[in-house]
């Protein structure tokens, strides 16, 4: 699946979008969340208040217990500053 | 009657004047016309703003809006809703956002206007970057905005 970042989340990551295949163990948000902080520190600190990440599947926002099975397109941002 | 739905983000400025034009011309079932703009304040927190950036979600950003310009014309009866967005840097006194809504009657085209900019801060993927003399950082959320946003969802 493809996985957007933006914002704070996308600096501390280090990129804007990349593919990546979790284990099938990884069914939500939430888990793909914990999942992504174990693979390095960028991640790690990108999502160290998981709480505060907000998500979206294909362009829709999502809270963090949703399931991603079937998402092409996952993003994680900050709370959202527009208007 | 139609309601015409535009959205835009752009990079580019917008002009209050035809973008409101555009809306009412060729039609005389209008009788309010409710604009919203959104200009870069210098002033943040005691702290001298130099520009922000402006961040989005391609495609989402779009969409977000649709579906509240959608539910907004479900709510109201409306004649017609613009929404732009500007992204990139923008300056002290820049516009960054208009929302023009018309309707037959004030109080829908006051109310919708409100609702719009209301859910614009608080869930579309728009993300500003502010830079001053201390450095740039990322604005943070104002729990306000998302009381503002709230009590559209209050019975």
């Amino acid at each position: 699946m493809k996985v957007k970042y933006f914002a704070w989340v996308r600096e501390r990551v280090g990129k804007a979008e990349e593919t990546i295949e979790p284990p099938a163990s990884v069914r939500t948000v939430e888990e793909l969340i914990a999942w992504l902080s174990g693979q390095s520190e960028a991640y790690a600190h990108a999502f160290e208040k998981p709480k505060v990440i907000r998500a979206a599947i294909d362009r829709a926002h999502v809270k963090q217990d949703a399931a991603i099975a079937g998402a092409r397109e996952i993003a994680f941002f900050p709370p959202m500053t527009g208007g | 009657m139609t309601c015409p739905v535009t959205i835009r983000i752009q990079e580019d400025d917008f002009d209050i004047a035809r973008e409101i034009s555009v809306l009412t011309s060729s039609r005389t079932d209008i009788g309010a016309v409710v604009s919203f703009s959104g200009i870069c304040r210098a002033d943040e927190d005691s702290a001298k703003v130099a520009a922000l950036t402006l961040e989005h979600y391609p495609g989402m950003a779009e969409e977000e809006i649709r579906r509240h310009a959608d539910e907004a014309m479900a709510r109201w009866p409306l004649d017609g809703i613009t929404v732009i967005h500007r992204v990139g840097r923008l300056m002290p006194g820049q516009n960054i956002v208009l929302v023009v809504t018309a309707s037959q009657h004030r109080q829908a085209a006051f109310a919708a206007a409100e609702f719009l900019m209301d859910y614009l801060k608080t869930s579309a993927p728009f993300w500003k970057k502010e830079e001053s003399a201390t450095g740039t950082g990322w604005v943070e959320a104002h729990a306000r905005d998302d009381e503002a946003a709230a009590r559209w969802t209050k019975s």
